[in-house]
Order: C-alpha cells, then sequence, then structure tokens
C-alpha cells in the first residue's frame, strides 16, 4: 500500500508537469537510488509521463545502459554519454556507475516500455501493444495514468475497446471502491477467460475475510463473472466439440486400420499401436533425411512421409501375418498373444534403433499456429489437417473396400473363405494384402500423431485399449460404426475431461462402454441375425 | 436356474395373457412355473413374427402341438424352422407374437436354462456334444438334476442316476462307448448320443433339428423307431428333409415356408397339395 | 455298476498325491529353513535371503497362474485383467504393512507418509481398520472378490466372451492402474506403498520372518492346487470346461452358465487377491504398475508356456518364465523384451499345449517306441503278429482356447 502511495504521488506530480521538457529531478534521484521501492515508483512515474525523453529513458534502462555519474545520471550509448533528463551530450563528471535491475524492476520497465508504445503514432503498433498488455501486464496500476491519456488520444474504435478494458483490468487494485466498482462493471462487458480469472479472486475469501473488502463490488463481480459465463458458453462447447472430434479423428485413424484387420478380416492385433509407432518413426526418419539431404524443402517431409509411412507399416503388417498370424487364423486367443509379442519385438526394436528416449518430431511451419475464431476459440492448424486427412484416409478406404475388386475379394474371403477360394479368389494372398493395408493405414494414423504427440518405442502401447474400444463400440465389420464410435468417444471423453478430469473421464468412457455393451453386444451398427456361436 | 422364482415373478405381470383363452381365466387352480397341459396343448405359438434387418425369418407364424404328438416340420431352406426352434428355445426373441408352454408359461420371457428346465429339450442342426467329455459325463451333465452351481460342487452320483444313465446308454446302442471321448465317436453316434442327451432330461417337448442327417440307412430306422416310442409319453418337434424319415415316423406333418405355415396335415395330404408341391418343385 | 469319476476323485488326490503334499510342505517349513538359518553361508547347502525371496516371489506367481488356469485352461475365459485382482490384494495387505510401521515413518506422523507429503490430517474411510491384520487379509480376499463378482455379473450377463471379454478386462485394469495412479486417490501414487518395516510386530527383513512367508507361500500354492484339483474333478469342472467346448448345449440342458463363470472367475480373483497378499511383504513394495495391462498379459503367457487346462503346468510356467526375467535382466537386460515377445509367438505357434503338453507328448512317443519294439520282438518269435497299437490320445483338450472364444 505504502509502495502504492509512493507511485501515485509521483504520477500525480508529473503528470502535471508532462509539457515540460525535461524529466523530473525527483524521477531522476528515485532511478539513481538504491532503494527498489523508489527505483519502481520513478519508472512507474515515467511510465505515466509518457513522452520522448521518458521512452529514450526506459529503452536505456530496458538495455541497462542507465548509468550514474557522478551527481548525474546518464545514458550509455557506445562512446558517448547522454544526459538522461534531457538526451543532450555530456561529458561526463566522473565514470559511470551503472544502475542495476531486480526481476520485478526489469518486468516493469518491459511493461511501461509496451504501454509507451500506445502513444505510438503508428496504428499497427499501437494495437499489437495493447493486444501484448492485456495478454501480460503485470502490475497495471502504474500504468493507469497512460491508458488515461492513451484512451483520451485514441482514434481507433479497436483499440479504445481494448484500453478500456486494460484501464478497468488497471484499476481493479486501486484503493478507491467506487474506481474498483466501475471497473468490475466494465470488465463484466468482457468475454474473455483472462478477464473471468481476475475478476475470481474478488469473491474469494482469504482466511475469514474476503479479498475484496466491499460488499457492493463483490456482488458486481459476481455478476459480471456470471455475464462473462454465458458468453464463453458457446466458444467454450464449440472448443470443447472441436477438440473432441480432432481427438475422435486420432482415434479413427488408429481404429481405421484395426476396422480392417479386426473389424473385417477377425484378426485381433495387439501390435496395432506398434504399427501407429513404426509410422510416427517412419515420419521421424524422413525429418531427418529432409533436413540433411533437401534442407529447402524441409516444410514439406511430412507429405513425403505420409506414403513411406503407408509403405513401410504395409511391409511390417504384411511380414507378421505372413510369419504369424496365418497359421493362428481361427484362434482369436492365440492371435491375440502373439502378436502381443510382435508388439513386445517391435518395442524393443525401436528402442535398439532409436533409442530408448523420445525423439523429437517438429511440425513443419505450415501447420504451426491456428486460426482464431474467438478471443477463446483458436483452432490450431495441426489439428485441423490431422481432422482433414482422417477424413481423407477414410475416404480412401471406404472406396477401396466398397468400389474395387480388392475390396470385394476381401468382403469374400472373411464372409465365406472355402467359396471364396472355391470360384478362384487366392484368398492367402488378399489376407496378407488386407492385412498390410490395414497396417498401412495404421502408419498413416502415427504420421498424424508424431505432429501431436510425442514419438516414442512406447506410444502405440497408449492407443490400443482406445482403438479397440473404437471397433468394439462401433461393431464389428462396420466402417460407418467406427467413424461414429471414434468420434462420438472423442467428443465424450473432452467434454468428460472438462467436467471431471482426465483420469475420471477414461474410467467413466469405459464403464459407459462396458454399460453400452451390454444393451448391444453387437455394438453400434451390427446387422441383427441368426448367429451361431 | 430358480425357474420357480422367475416364472412365479413374470406371471402375474404378463397382461398379454388376457388376450387369449384358456389359461388365467380358467377355474382350475394353477401352479406358477408348471406345465399346464389342461388344454391339451403342449406348444402354442401364436402370430410370430421376427425380422432380422428388413427380412422376415418369421412372418405371422402360428403353431400348435398338442400333447403326446409327434409332429414333423418340413420346407425349404430359409423357411423359417432353424429361427423357429430359436424363438421357442429362447435364442431369439419374437419382435411380436406369443409362444406358449402350456398354457401359462410365456417363453418370450424365459432365458435358455429356464426353458431348459421348464421341459423343453433341443437338437441343433450339427451335432452340438462336449467333445472332451466322455459318453457318460455327457449324458450326467444332461442329467435331469439340480443345476445350480452350489449343488454341482458337491454332485454325486446315485443309484437311480446311474441306472437312467446306463437304460439310455442302452436306448441310444452306445453302452460300450461310455468311457470313449464323445470327440471321437461318428457323426452318427454324436447324432444318437444328442438324443440321449435330451432323453435323460426328461423333457415334455423334444424339438430335433435334422436329427438324422449323416445317419446311415440302419441308423435312420433305428432313429424313428425311438421316436415313434417316445410319442405320447413326450411331444416331438422333428425338423427334418428325409422324406422317408418323415413318412416313418407318421404322424401330422407342416409344411413352412417363407415364415409361415403353408400346409398342414398327414404326409400324403401334404405332398398333395399344389401349393406344396410348386414351392418345392419352383415356380 | 461304475464309480463315477467325480467319487474317485472325492477321494483326494490318492495316496501319492498326498504324499508329495506332505514332502513338499515338510522341505518348505523344516529345510528350507534350517538351510537359511541355520546353515552358514559359505556352505554349499545354504539357501541365500535372495534365493528364498526371488522363489518365494515366484510361488506368488505361481499361485496367479494356476488361478488364471482355472478360468482360461478350463473355463476357456481368457482374462487380460488379473494384475488388477492381485495387485488389489496386494494393496490391501499392504496398507496393513503401512500402518505397522507407525510412527517410525520419515514424518514420524500416524498416518503414512505418502498422506502426510500430500497434506492429509486423516485416513480415509476406506482405510479405517486397516490396523487390523485379519481385517486386511479379509479385504485381500474380499475386495478382488467383489470387484470381479460385479464386473463379471455385467459382463457375462451381456454374454460377452472370447475375444471381447478379454479386450474389456484389460480395459477394466487400465481404468484401474489410471485411478491407482493419481495421488488423489489414496492409494500412494506413483510411489505406491513401500518403506514396511514390521509385520504382525516381527520385522519385515528378518530371516525368520522370510522363512515364514515363504513357508506360506508354498502352503498357499499347495491349497490352491488342492482347490483346484478338487473343483475340476466335481461335477462343476466337467460343466466348467462343458461350457469352454460348447456353451450352447450347456445353457439348452438347463446350466446357466453366468452363475458357474462367475463362480470360478471369482474364486480366481479372491486367489490372486491372496497371492497379491503374500508378494507384498516379500518383495517389498505395491505400486500401480502392478496393474499394467503388460503384467496382466505376462501372465497368460506363464499358463500358455506351462500348458493350460493342466493344474502343475502352470506353475512351470510361471517359473520358467520368471526365472528367465531374472536372468534376462541382471544379465542382458535389452534383449528380455526379445525373448518374452518370442517367446509368446513361438508358444501359440508351436506349443499350444505347453511344457505340459510336450512332456506328455515324449511320454506318449516313448511309450509308442517301446509298444514297437515289443511288437518287433514278439513278430520276430511270432510271424505275421497284429499291429501294435496306435499311440494313446493325447490327455489334452486340442484347440481348447479356439472353442471357447
Amino acid at each position: 500500500m505504502k509502495r502504492l502511495l509512493l507511485i501515485l504521488s509521483l504520477a500525480l506530480g508529473l503528470g502535471a508537469g508532462a509539457v515540460r521538457a525535461d524529466v523530473a529531478p525527483e524521477v531522476l534521484k528515485g532511478l539513481a537510488s538504491e532503494d527498489f521501492d523508489a527505483k519502481q515508483g520513478a519508472v512507474a512515474a515515467l511510465a505515466s509521463v509518457g513522452d520522448a525523453d521518458a521512452a529514450r529513458l526506459l529503452k536505456a534502462l530496458s538495455d541497462d545502459a542507465v548509468a550514474v555519474a557522478g551527481d548525474k545520471l546518464v545514458i550509455v550509448a557506445g562512446e558517448q554519454v547522454l544526459d538522461a533528463a534531457n538526451g543532450k551530450p555530456l561529458k561526463p563528471a566522473a565514470s559511470p556507475d551503472s544502475i542495476s535491475l531486480n526481476n520485478s524492476l526489469r518486468q516493469q520497465v518491459d511493461g511501461a516500455l509496451a504501454a509507451l508504445r500506445l502513444l505510438s503514432a503508428d496504428k499497427t503498433e499501437r494495437l499489437a501493444a495493447a493486444k501484448a498488455l492485456l495478454a501480460d501486464m503485470g502490475d497495471g496500476a502504474a500504468l493507469l495514468p497512460l491508458f488515461d491519456k492513451a484512451l483520451k488520444q485514441e482514434q481507433d474504435g479497436e483499440i479504445k475497446t481494448i484500453l478500456v478494458q486494460l484501464q478497468a483490468q488497471a484499476s481493479l487494485s486501486s484503493p478507491d471502491a467506487a474506481a474498483r466498482l466501475q471497473a468490475v462493471q466494465t470488465l463484466g462487458q468482457s468475454a474473455s477467460p483472462a478477464v473471468k480469472a481476475l475478476l475470481l479472486p474478488l469473491i474469494e475469501k482469504q482466511g475469514d475475510t474476503f479479498a475484496e473488502p466491499d460488499e457492493k463490488v463483490r456482488l458486481a463481480a459476481q455478476t459480471a463473472i456470471k455475464a462473462i459465463d454465458g458468453r464463453l458458453v458457446w466458444s467454450d462447447t464449440a472448443g470443447q466439440i472441436f477438440t473432441g472430434i480432432s481427438l475422435g479423428s486420432i482415434l479413427l485413424l488408429a481404429a481405421l486400420g484395426l476396422a480392417i484387420t479386426y473389424g473385417v478380416m477377425g484378426v485381433i492385433n495387439m501390435a496395432h499401436g506398434e504399427l501407429l509407432m513404426v509410422g510416427a518413426y517412419s515420419a521421424y526418419a524422413m525429418q531427418a533425411l529432409f533436413r540433411s539431404r533437401f534442407p529447402d524443402f524441409v516444410d514439406y517431409y511430412v507429405v513425403a512421409a505420409v506414403p513411406v509411412a503407408f509403405f513401410v507399416a504395409a511391409a511390417v503388417g504384411m511380414l507378421m501375418e505372413r510369419t504369424v498370424i496365418r497359421h493362428l487364423y481361427g484362434r482369436p486367443l492365440e492371435t491375440l498373444l502373439a502378436t502381443w509379442g510382435l508388439s513386445l519385438v517391435l518395442i524393443q526394436a525401436a528402442r535398439l534403433l532409436f533409442g530408448a528416449q523420445n525423439v523429437e518430431v517438429a511440425n513443419p511451419a505450415w501447420m504451426s499456429g491456428g486460426v482464431q475464431l474467438a478471443e477463446n476459440l483458436s483452432l490450431p492448424w495441426n489439428r485441423l489437417v490431422i481432422v482433414a486427412f482422417s477424413g481423407f484416409v477414410l475416404l480412401v478406404v471406404w472406396l477401396l473396400m466398397n468400389k474395387t475388386r480388392l475390396g470385394m475379394f476381401v468382403r469374400a474371403v472373411t464372409q465365406n473363405r472355402p467359396m471364396a477360394g472355391c470360384v478362384g479368389v487366392p484368398t492367402a494372398r488378399i489376407d496378407t494384402l488386407a492385412f498390410g493395408i490395414g497396417s498401412g493405414i495404421a502408419g498413416l494414423g502415427g504420421v498424424a500423431l508424431s505432429q501431436i504427440a510425442n514419438v516414442g518405442p512406447d506410444m502405440g502401447q497408449g492407443y490400443i485399449v482406445d482403438s479397440f474400444m473404437v471397433v468394439v463400440l462401433g461393431g464389428v465389420g462396420q466402417l460407418a460404426g467406427a467413424v461414429w464410435a471414434a468420434l462420438g468417444l472423442g467428443v465424450v471423453t473432452k467434454f468428460l475431461e472438462g467436467w471431471a478430469g482426465a483420469v475420471i473421464a477414461k474410467i467413466l468412457v469405459l464403464v459407459f462402454i462396458i454399460i453400452f455393451i451390454q444393451k448391444r453386444p453387437q455394438g453400434l451398427f451390427a446387422l441383427k441375425g441368426r448367429f451361431v456361436d | 436356474m430358480r425357474v420357480e422364482s422367475s416364472i412365479s415373478r413374470n406371471a402375474p405381470a404378463d397382461g398379454q395373457k388376457e388376450g387369449w383363452d384358456g389359461g388365467a381365466s380358467t377355474s382350475h387352480v394353477l401352479t406358477p412355473g408348471e406345465l399346464d397341459l389342461s388344454h391339451k396343448v403342449m406348444l402354442y405359438l401364436d402370430d410370430i413374427t421376427v425380422s432380422f434387418d428388413g427380412f422376415r425369418a418369421l412372418n405371422q407364424l402360428s403353431l400348435q402341438i398338442d400333447a403326446g404328438e409327434l409332429r414333423c416340420i418340413i420346407g425349404p431352406n430359409g423357411a423359417g424352422k432353424t429361427t423357429m426352434m430359436d424363438v421357442i428355445t429362447g435364442k431369439t426373441r419374437p419382435d411380436s407374437g406369443k409362444a406358449f408352454f402350456g398354457q401359462t408359461i410365456d417363453l418370450t420371457r424365459l432365458t435358455e436354462p429356464q426353458i431348459a428346465h421348464a421341459g423343453i429339450g433341443r437338437k441343433f442342426q450339427k451335432p452340438t456334444i462336449f467333445e472332451h467329455h466322455t459318453v457318460f459325463e455327457n449324458l450326467e451333465l444332461a442329467l435331469k438334476t439340480d443345476k445350480r452351481v452350489k449343488k454341482s460342487l458337491f454332485a454325486r452320483l446315485f443309484g437311480d442316476d446311474l441306472d437312467k444313465i446306463s437304460d439310455t446308454l442302452g436306448q441310444i446302442r452306445l453302452a460300450d462307448q461310455a468311457d470313449r471321448p464323445a470327440g471321437l465317436l461318428s457323426h452318427g453316434q454324436k447324432q444318437w448320443l444328442e438324443i440321449g442327451m435330451l432323453l435323460v432330461q426328461d423333457p415334455k417337448l423334444l424339438l430335433l433339428d435334422e436329427p438324422v442327417a449323416g445317419m446311415t440307412d440302419d441308423e435312420t430306422e433305428r432313429t424313428a423307431e425311438l421316436f415313434v416310442s417316445l410319442k405320447g409319453k413326450h411331444s416331438l418337434v422333428v425338423v427334418e428333409h428325409d422324406m422317408a424319415f418323415v413318412e416313418a415316423l407318421g404322424g401330422k406333418v407342416t409344411v413352412l415356408c417363407e415364415g409361415s405355415v403353408l400346409a398342414e396335415g398327414d404326409l400324403a395330404t401334404v405332398q398333395a397339395d399344389p401349393r406344396v408341391i410348386e414351392v418345392y418343385l419352383g415356380r | 455298476m461304475r464309480t463315477p469319476v467325480s467319487v474317485k476323485l472325492v477321494a483326494g488326490l490318492g495316496p501319492r498325491g498326498w504324499l508329495a503334499v506332505a514332502a513338499v510342505l515338510v522341505a518348505a517349513w523344516v529345510l528350507v529353513p534350517l538351510a537359511h538359518l541355520m546353515l552358514p553361508e559359505g556352505h554349499p547347502l545354504h539357501i541365500s535371503t535372495y534365493a528364498i525371496t526371488l522363489i518365494g516371489k515366484i510361488l506368488c506367481y505361481a499361485v496367479v497362474a494356476v488361478a488364471m488356469d482355472l478360468i482360461w485352461g478350463f473355463g476357456g475365459i481368457l482374462s487380460l485383467g488379473h494384475g488388477l485382482f492381485f495387485a488389489l490384494g496386494g494393496y490391501s495387505f499392504g496398507m496393513y504393512l503401512m500402518r505397522q510401521i507407525g510412527r517410525d515413518g520419515s514424518y514420524g506422523a500416524d498416518i503414512p507418509d505418502f498422506m502426510v507429503f500430500l497434506d492429509w490430517k486423516e485416513l480415509p474411510w476406506y482405510w479405517s481398520g486397516t490396523d487390523s491384520f485379519l481385517w486386511c487379509l479379509l479385504l485381500a480376499v474380499v475386495v478382488p472378490g467383489a470387484i470381479a463378482w460385479i464386473f463379471g455379473y455385467f459382463a457375462f450377463r451381456s454374454r460377452i466372451k472370447g475375444v471381447y471379454f478379454s479386450i474389456i478386462t484389460q480395459a477394466m485394469t487400465y481404468a484401474a492402474m489410471l485411478f491407482f495412479f493419481r495421488n488423489e486417490t489414496g492409494f500412494g501414487g506413483n510411489n505406491g506403498f513401500t518403506d514396511f518395516k514390521r509385520i504382525l510386530g516381527y520385522s519385515i527383513t528378518a530371516p525368520e520372518t522370510r522363512v515364514v512367508l515363504f513357508g506360506l507361500s508354498v502352503t498357499l500354492l499347495l491349497g490352491t492346487l488342492i482347490l483346484g484339483k478338487a473343483l475340476i474333478a466335481s461335477k462343476f469342472g466337467r460343466v466348467l470346461t462343458a461350457i469352454r467346448d460348447a456353451e450352447n448345449r450347456v445353457m439348452f440342458i438347463g446350466y446357466n452358465p453366468l452363475h458357474y463363470k462367475l463362480f470360478i472367475w471369482t474364486v480366481s480373483a479372491m486367489l490372486c487377491g491372496l497371492a497379491g497378499a503374500l508378494y507384498v511383504p516379500q518383495v517389498g513394495i505395491i505400486n500401480p504398475s502392478e496393474m499394467s495391462v503388460a503384467n496382466s498379459i505376462e501372465i497368460a503367457i506363464w499358463v500358455a508356456v506351462g500348458g493350460r487346462g493342466t493344474l502343475v503346468g502352470p506353475i512351470f510356467g510361471a517359473g520358467i518364465v520368471n526365472l528367465s526375467k531374472t536372468w534376462f535382466t541382471t544379465s542382458f537386460p535389452e534383449y528380455w523384451l526379445f525373448f518374452l515377445g518370442l517367446l509368446f509367438i513361438l508358444v501359440t505357434l508351436y506349443l499350444p499345449e505347453g511344457v505340459a503338453g510336450l512332456w506328455a507328448k515324449i511320454k506318449a512317443r516313448r511309450a509308442e517306441k517301446a509298444a514297437i519294439a515289443a511288437a518287433r520282438a514278439e513278430a520276430a518269435a511270432v510271424p505275421a503278429a497284429p499291429r501294435s497299437p496306435a499311440a494313446p490320445e493325447s490327455k489334452l483338450p486340442n484347440g481348447t482356447a479356439a472353442k471357447g472364444a
């Protein structure tokens, strides 16, 4: 409180003297002082003056170029020594002794510098400065006079809105209850979760007393929070649906391969997660190759990784089918155990080849950043790309299974192997090919995963339970089922996470699936029929 | 398991029963869960429809089997014979219609084991026996006893049970095979073992799905004799394609087609029916 | 006219079986303690603390393997969640050991260290009464049993079987692991329970305590075997294998498979809980990684290696796999996963009946050879002798799991 008063007095005293050309001597004295409180007061005063001299001095402070030379405060600029008060060159009386800043002081200086940019002549710079302050203002009270000043000069509507909010935020810590009330009411107009976070402490208790002593302000804060919440709801919901769809598209990519190998062929492949891992490491390898060989095209390594991952994973899958899985058709439990063994071998192989640590796979430039839809709703490009990519893969799989001869053969072999063999379908080759395709799709999923998750030897293990859940929920042999199950699981999981936390959400989803299977043991889209089991 | 309790729980709640004569409104005393044959009807299927994704496997099927009757059911493939058995044994629930065992037992509300306890035994199209158990053990498991877990832990076989098993072994001509694993029997012997498993259950109604498939002529003949000898004590429903066998059994024949009854009567009448001829010989 | 199989087997293991049981008991309770406590360390017959602990641990695993075999080998139900029941038993009894630390923990508080660390003031309700040895032992059996019963009831009632069931059990243990990893759930989070000091007032590291725990492990394993044998030999066992082979038929002759599966499933879970309770004091730690999916699947490979559908096989399986694990992780840690992975693949491909099946095959072949030799000798003496009988049928059910699935 004492510090605040000091700052205010300095600020008020100097605000009137802003017309003077030179920086006030009290301020210079404060800066030169050994006392950090006094220094802070001085910086605040400089910020509120906001003229060219003040700006120069603040800049110099930020560059550690301010020093005390005898009784004068100076700015050291290379060979030259300038008077801190007006920027005129000086012949120093004594050797300059630079003044020190601590962390909080440095922050304050930076904040003040940013705030000064609010007075810049360039509109874009003003806007950028306002936005930067909105994101991180620090101790705003000191900047209050500056906001007032900026607001008076400002013509642009967008900047003005931000300034009003900044002003209100800054006055939240004002000692004057009326000012605080006004600020809270202004802030109530906002739709930003950051503002809500600012208001929340006001209605909280600290020990027995409220943090905010004035009841009127507290009530106003409550109303404001409610109003903000109301505005946040839709964008929050939209955001959750998007992250849900994004998670769902990942699950879908992981599960689409399974929908072929398990859903259509009936093979329980516990090494499916490891095929994702193979795909992700393929992306990693392509990135390394592009970095060393084609550094100019490094942003397009992902594009190259897609076919590579598909074929590498498909090759691994076909090898697995030929050597192990082939001998276990019709024995699902044995298949489960053997493929688990395969997954262990693949994990250990990845450890030996690439090391046990996670490797770094970077987003290409065109996939970083995002689309800002609302204040608290931004869709990252990498997720958008993955959603689109999974849609594309889905389309390809659908076409493959329903519109090509190969797809017809696969379905024929699954439905009646001996009959398919009799009419001349090369069943063994079809099995290998179909398994390869399922594995290749898992590889594609791995490329997508490498863009948003850690890439390491164990990465596949986390997805195997989830992707089986998708297939179980969707029903065996049903692409449509897998799609709806993946998206549904994604969205539901995200909503539950928002409500109950990640772990509880996961548990709830598993419980839900178990209950669901009670009601519909054949999954969402299963055909009813005469089952012989 | 606990047939009595579940039926007594279900029976009063059964509103559908009021619609048809007999059962609840008659004058004699009802014992819940017990087979009531006061109208001499063993099985009563009324207006049963089952559809699988638009395909109607059973289409308003109505059928009545009398107590002690031996009924043969024939019909082309896909006529709904097996689905009908599924409905009777609780494997498939009908979309609509009623299925009653005797006057009081609503089959659409019981589970498979409850229906087996109520007194319906079923032989599958493909012989289903316990291949790793011996022939004797297969019969022992099927024996009519308390089939709860608690009893099974300490169950022993006593004289009556052993006699029953040994009689049945003789009936199905497997006495000398008693200690062999059932999986080693010939196809025809497996069929007989499955029939034997039905017999030791002592069911009121036997459903037999193609019981003589894979049997030699000699075996088929003996099976026919066995079934005829069972008539009267039990009701039998036999699904069969082998017309010679059907003829040997005698009795009434029902022709199913596209999920409903096409014709009913003795074999000669049915065979003379132009609609039946059309179905079998093609249009 | 004939003695039914059940009567023959209710009579027990037969004199030789009981003799073997008695011999193992004597070895466990007399010879091992003597070799450990009395003989000096350099003595060739001395059994080290390390060996006692290692074997004790493997014995607990063997109990789990037998329990797993009861449901998988005989019931055809492959559980990939048995690690959960084992861990639940371990946690229940581990809490007793935590309470026994008393005020000797690093914080000197009445409640376990991890709770102090998380700023808890008192024990949560579900841990009340855990200062009692008997209560914790009861928990170790009842909690896994109850959870198995509830889970099994819903799963079996909706006729979830085969691979579906396996996947769901996997999800179950996965969810539980996530739950136990949380700090706020009161199970010690990441670190679980450890730093035990006493059991029933005796020091947990004292050689005498270790010897007693070892003896108890042997006894539990024998008890499990005898119980398993009795269950399998009873009519219950025959119904169970019948359900494995042809569930439909079992239903249509009037058994409700739900109750049979539920019973053996719950018994199996309870046995696992007991094994977990004995495992924790010997190993000195229990943490959520015991519930990991990988651990549960490993149990299946113990049974597969040993030979499912035999009671003794899984014990050898647990021993072989875990001794290999100990050897690999000390000598070639980077090749352990390769070995385990290949074990999974090769056993399912080439040794579907496990070591026990291999043993039976070798015995059968020997008998066949002997018969051929005898026939030849006979043929040499009497020309045109009849051909020797074919080898006896393998006792193990072929393709058991394929049928069960």
